[in-house]
């Protein structure tokens, strides 16, 4: 049997100031997968996330109808901090996520899971490992402050790693950074997928997702448009295009000549590898 | 050739003694120029943008912007001729209102309040923001709260745009309307310096491209030419746009492309000769 760590069923909810903000969303995730998230901006990608762990609704308020199921738990039969063994969420901006208080990498990752009320040892045998699989290691005692974006990032990462959540969710976690950053950060997001890890990512970057999304949801407007498989939803190219996203330009331009090269939806390349196969066989 | 609208001769700067952001800097742009300065953060980049208003003085060598050499000539003469438009719409807007925040900067200049009327009203309907002149900036969403900071800079009506990443945290629709914003602004006229790390933003929006990389310039030239150097970009670190990188990869193309719609002609006349 398939098991889901994430079930979201018929959700729907309202801040306390803003109507609608997600309408009746359902999907579910399976264990190991990767699901993206894409969408324009005010679409509800950030809501979506921070409902996976309570804070939708039980921080901000609002009415939620349906339900959120993570590891076997109902959000609303749970708190924040029962759901955040569980779920782990990294945000768009890492000086959000860091502590401020920590005066070492060691210690910024030790942070919360000395807030959980881990012993020693295991606090110790877990910064460790966190640190090593973002690709930090040997930059243990610096400051946060003294890290590039992207390893402040990579940071913000372990910190959520060392938790060991069942469930890893990013918003946006290249937004704010430079190409060296984004390549850093994606580069630890594929190592954690290959490795098993069930992760739910809204990103922009469409070209990278492409590369290591199982099955990707577009929202426009609160409402879930799209929904499936990683290839089938980024060869939707009229469809994205009508809600304000740029599929991968490989695609695009596939589309453009769908006519011309006699080729289905279906076949669309989606990354640089399997366009660089098509084109090089059209061409030769 | 006319005399350059900003001059860098000789530049270095250090923000302390041990740090040395830019090094030998040697640049002109011209008049009606739309250039985009890429490169990793720490690079450079901004350093370089704030000496062509003025904001920064250089420790060693000298900037001139339309004649004027920024260390001897008042802030206020140089930021009248380059208006810079911060990455963070937050560290610019401070006004209650959109209209006030369009006004601010023309009203300094000592205008009269029709031709201060008149700006505002120009500036808001060139980015697209007529009607919300009575909304509070913080009610905009963040796209447009971008738009208006060039909104405010353009009531000034300088002769050079400096963009500092624009695209940061935009969703694509956001990046699509800054790069028409900025072919737009450069068609009547203006000199556009965009700093960026969206390269398919570049291939669309600028027509020379300026490459910085630990202080110094890397590679000044066409677009076409420093998106196909391959080689230099990913000394830097950079990926070119996808296109770019098949056009690259499959090697059979008869010539360079930049975007989807440029490959997809060609593609297309290939096809058709055959």
């Amino acid at each position: 049997m398939e098991e889901y760590p994430v079930i979201v069923e018929d959700v729907t909810y309202s801040y306390p100031t803003r109507e609608n903000v997600l309408k009746h969303i359902s999907f579910k995730v399976k264990k190991g997968e990767v699901l993206g998230i894409i969408g324009p901006n005010g679409a509800g990608k950030t809501t979506l996330c921070l409902s996976l762990n309570g804070i939708v609704p039980q921080f901000f308020g609002g009415r939620m109808s349906g339900k959120v199921i993570v590891a076997e738990m109902n959000t609303f039969e749970h708190t924040i901090a029962e759901l955040s063994t569980k779920v782990g969420i990294v945000f768009q901006d890492p000086l959000d996520q860091l502590s401020g208080i920590a005066t070492t990498l060691e210690e910024e990752v030790a942070f919360g899971l000395a807030m959980l009320g881990f012993p020693k040892e295991e606090i110790d045998k877990r910064v460790e490992e966190a640190i090593e699989t973002v690709g930090l290691k040997g930059l243990e005692g610096r400051s946060p402050y003294e890290l590039s974006g992207g390893q402040q990032q990579r940071l913000a990462i372990a910190t959520v790693l060392a938790v060991k959540p069942e469930i890893l969710v990013l918003d946006e976690p290249t937004a704010q950074l430079d190409p060296i950053g984004k390549f850093e950060v994606f580069e630890t997001i594929k190592e954690l997928a290959a490795g098993g890890q069930t992760i739910i990512v809204a990103e922009h970057e469409i070209e990278e997702l492409a590369t290591f999304a199982d099955e990707i949801i577009a929202l426009y407007d609160g409402e879930m448009v799209l929904k499936g498989e990683g290839k089938k939803v980024l060869s939707s190219v009229e469809r994205l295009k009508e809600i304000g996203v740029d599929p991968p330009s490989v695609t695009e331009l596939t589309h453009l000549l769908r006519n011309e090269l006699e080729i289905s939806q279906d076949e669309y390349p989606i990354t640089l590898d399997e366009a660089i196969k098509l084109y090089g066989e059209v061409l030769k | 050739m006319a005399e350059p609208i900003i001059k860098v001769e000789d530049v270095w700067f250090q923000y302390s003694p041990e740090v040395v952001a830019l090094k030998e800097i040697n640049l002109e742009i011209h008049s009606g120029e739309i250039l985009a300065l890429i490169g990793q953060n720490g690079g450079g980049k901004t350093t370089l943008a704030k000496h062509f208003n003025g904001l920064l003085k250089p420790t060693k060598g000298r900037v001139l912007v339309a004649g004027m050499d920024t260390k001897e000539t008042p802030t206020h003469k140089i930021v009248a001729k380059v208006g810079y438009v911060f990455q963070n719409p937050a560290h610019q807007i401070f006004m209650s209102t959109v209209y006030e925040e369009v006004a601010y900067g023309p009203r300094n200049l000592e205008l009269s309040e029709e031709e201060v009327d008149r700006r505002v009203k120009e500036a808001l309907k060139v980015v697209g923001l007529e009607g919300t002149e009575e909304m509070h900036p913080y009610d905009l969403d963040y796209g447009k709260r971008k738009l208006l900071t060039v909104a405010s800079v353009l009531s000034m009506n300088p002769e050079v745009f400096v963009l500092d990443e624009p695209t940061t945290g935009q969703d694509h629709v956001g990046r699509r309307v800054l790069s028409d914003l900025c072919i737009k602004l450069n068609k009547e006229g203006k000199t556009v310096v965009v700093i960026t790390h969206d390269m398919r933003f570049v291939a669309r929006t600028a027509k020379r491209v300026v490459l910085m990389a630990e202080g110094r310039i890397l590679k000044d030239g066409p677009v076409e030419e420093v998106l196909y150097d391959y080689e230099t970009l990913r000394k830097a670190f950079i990926r070119p746009p996808q296109v770019v990188e098949l056009n690259l990869k499959v090697g059979k193309f008869p010539e360079k492309f930049l975007t989807v719609d440029e490959a997809a002609e060609m593609i297309r006349g290939i096809l058709k000769s055959r």
